[in-house]
């Protein structure tokens, strides 16, 4: 199971708890907590499912290279970290 | 005669409302939601009193929210959303060559659908998309007819960078008769109910184009597009450079050289019953986005644009430097009150047509939208 964090200020708008989360991808991680969660889905990804652009994904602390296919490796006890990012603030 | 102005501005939406009795000034701020948030539209809904927000959040993307009590409780809505993008396909751009997304980037228009249709909603969004609801914003339909067109990826973008749909007008007449203008790429209209389009700007002029294709009509760039409810086959258009008014539903455009002090600017309102009676809020030019002279005016006109008043009574006559984007000029539905609101968040209130303007704030967040209840 992959842990599954959100940045804060998302909290404002859509309620995003830690969770754990089944799947060998970014992609399978994170449809599975939005499959719980359907609200926080577009809040992260776009129109396409791909990250939205002032938005990062890291998972153990390295910045996902995948950004529209989300099909960057998670390890089974891998953190994930949904941020924002510095830009489009 | 409406009593109540919602106001969509870069950090929140706030209500304006009439006092009562001999209160100065009149019109005052009442309350305030989504403080802080980019808001790019607001729309009350005068079928149903319902009222709609949309909100471009910097990180987490479009959103849009619903009020049924007036705007005392919100909860979200659907946001339009494009289908899958084709995989291969390469659209660009045509000034920048920036890949067009198929991702709303915002939502530039949102508007009521005909009075017979209590649930349809109309929004028009960057990078082009026109979309209709059929429940009030639970869910969202792209108008495929119009995304598909083979002339929409020759669609550009203006200040905007990307192509958008700005301004929607339901033929009161007629639910099936739909105009819409988009920048840049002309005034486009349906006569049964989106399934075929036709860009009609035969008369327009695009000063920014090549002499040899100054007049076609899909490269035009109207800033705003409305119609006149007791005369829909009038409609006015702020061009990036000029005035147009059309007298036979778009089928024809023709130029208002007469605006003072400038033909330049981004909004208009149309008298509800009065297809000759016209507002505009200039500026210098495309290249110096500033009133001219630094004075705040109003241009109205009564007899469809042979001549111009400019009116200033109320308004600041020196060193003011605000501009009044495309939906920051809006008019109540009986005709006599009208406000607009400026990029350096100055809002005024006239409620005799434009004689005189009475200030309602100088200190909001840039203001983008202001709709009458």
């Amino acid at each position: 199971m992959a842990r599954v964090t959100f940045t804060q200020n998302i909290q404002r708008y859509v309620s995003c708890p830690p969770v754990d989360a089944e799947g060998a991808t970014v992609r399978e991680v994170l449809e599975g907590v939005f499959a719980a969660n359907p609200p926080a889905r577009e809040y992260v990804l776009d129109d396409q499912g791909a990250v939205r652009r002032h938005m990062v994904v890291f998972v153990n602390g390295r910045q996902i290279r995948d950004r529209a296919g989300l099909s960057d490796s998670v390890p089974a006890d891998g953190e994930v970290c949904v941020m924002q990012a510095l830009s489009g603030g | 005669m409406s009593d109540r102005l919602f106001v969509a501005t870069r950090k929140g939406v706030f209500t304006v409302a009439r006092r009562k009795g001999r209160a100065r000034p009149r019109w005052a701020v009442a309350r305030t939601h989504f403080l802080g948030d980019n808001a790019s539209m607001v729309l009350p809904d005068r079928r149903d009193g319902s009222v709609y927000v949309a909100l471009g959040h910097g990180h987490f993307g479009v959103k849009l929210h619903r009020s049924r009590d007036g705007g005392k409780t919100w909860e979200p809505c659907a946001t339009p959303a494009y289908p899958p993008k084709p995989d291969g396909l390469d659209e660009r751009e045509p000034n920048s060559g920036r890949p067009i997304p198929w991702n709303t980037e915002l939502v530039w228009a949102l508007e009521p659908g005909h009075a017979s249709e209590p649930g349809v909603l109309w929004c028009g969004t960057i990078p082009g998309g026109l979309f209709r609801s059929r429940d009030r914003g639970g869910s969202w339909q792209l108008v495929e007819s119009l995304w598909r067109h083979p002339k929409r990826p020759g669609w550009f973008g203006g200040g905007a960078e990307l192509p958008g749909v700005h301004s929607v007008c339901v033929d009161p007449r007629d639910a099936r008769h739909v105009t819409v203008g988009v920048s840049c790429g002309g005034v486009w209209v349906t006569r049964d109910a989106g399934a075929n389009w036709r860009c009609q700007a035969d008369g327009m002029r695009a000063a920014y184009m090549p002499p040899e294709r100054q007049g076609d009509p899909d490269v035009q760039d109207p800033h705003h597009l409305v119609q006149c409810g007791a005369n829909p086959d009038v409609l006015w258009v702020q061009h990036h450079n000029g005035v147009f008014r059309s007298t036979d539903g778009a089928a024809s455009w023709h130029e208002i050289e007469t605006v003072k002090p400038s033909a330049f600017g981004f909004a208009v309102a149309v008298h509800p019953d009065d297809p000759d009676t016209a507002w505009f809020v200039p500026g210098v030019s495309d290249e110096h986005r500033i009133p001219v002279k630094g004075r705040v005016v109003v241009a109205r006109t009564r007899n469809g644009g042979k001549s111009f008043q400019v009116l200033t009574q109320g308004l600041p006559q020196a060193h003011a430097y605000d501009l009044t984007y495309r939906h920051g000029l809006d008019i109540d539905e009986m005709g006599d009150r009208l406000a607009f609101g400026t990029t350096t968040g100055s809002l005024w209130i006239s409620e005799n047509q434009g004689d005189s303007w009475e200030t309602v704030a100088e200190h909001l967040p840039p203001v983008y939208s202001v709709r009458f209840a």
